[in-house]
């Protein structure tokens, strides 16, 4: 029950962040996911967002923030194993999971599912 | 003082007066929805591990279900309402993620199926995974020279 609650504080405070940052600057919704899977990459290589991981769970590998960090960690684990190769190949292929399922649900749901009509 | 407010007048009170109760509201239903979403998946997570899934696998696992949850919902016409209540909290978790795929590919099906449905299905989609790709090989470069350099 502990992990449930951490996880629902850990990703509801990094979506307010995403709300205050829409809500008081000028920054788009969609550049706001761009900065936040940039800066979960970032905090990832800095080791910083694998101690929130610990602590928060889910809450904090499913906001967008937990994708760069996906990201940040294959391709380190890459370098490790095949080095300069894996400069190319670690973040993808650890994403590579949530990219095709994006992909693939997304593409079946937009084919059989209907537009809401205005 | 006149009762009878001009367009102008009204205007500054409301853009006065707005933002200090609508982002109290807008914070909190973020923090709710985003928690809520993310409680979700944590139930999900726990349960794997409970079935024996290696936890990097669970994880992925957990991913791969709100991505499903996401583009289902949007399909249904749910996230949509889910997003207007729920702001940031509706599309930081990667629920949103999926919903802005289904979204625009659903709306612009009537473009077709390559320049429609293909290419749109990365509106938002796209950029995120260009930056979010590019920082990862930007990031690998320096982690690799940085252990080169050790």
């Amino acid at each position: 029950m502990t992990d449930i609650i951490k996880a629902f504080v850990t990703g509801g405070i990094i979506c307010v962040i995403a709300q205050l940052l829409i809500d008081y600057t000028k920054i788009t919704p969609a550049r706001i996911m761009v900065i936040f899977v940039v800066s979960g990459v970032i905090l990832g290589v800095l080791g910083i967002y694998p101690a929130i991981v610990e602590f928060g769970g889910a809450g904090a590998t499913i906001p967008l923030t937990g994708f760069g960090n996906t990201l940040a960690k294959g391709v380190m684990k890459a370098v490790n194993e095949t080095g300069l190769v894996g400069v190319l190949t670690g973040g993808v292929k650890a994403a590579a999971a949530g990219i095709s399922s994006a992909i693939t649900f997304g593409y079946i749901m937009a084919i059989v599912s209907k537009p809401k009509l205005k | 003082m006149s009762k009878k407010l001009t367009k102008h007048e009204y205007q500054y009170l409301v853009e006065k007066t707005m933002p200090t109760s609508r982002g109290l509201r807008n914070v909190l239903a973020a923090f709710f929805t985003g928690g809520l979403i993310c409680a979700i998946g944590q139930v999900f997570l726990m349960g794997m591990k409970e079935l024996g899934v290696d936890e990097e696998t669970a994880y992925m696992l957990t991913t791969v279900i709100m991505i499903f949850l996401g583009a289902l919902l949007t399909g249904l016409n749910i996230y949509d309402k889910i997003g207007k209540f729920g702001g940031a909290g509706a599309s930081i978790p990667v629920t949103g993620f999926s919903n802005s795929i289904v979204s625009p590919a659903m709306e612009y099906k009537k473009e077709g199926y390559v320049m429609g449905v293909g290419a749109r299905m990365f509106l938002i989609a796209g950029p995120v995974l260009v930056y979010g790709i590019f920082a990862s090989v930007v990031a690998g470069l320096i982690y690799y020279l940085w252990v080169q350099a050790m």
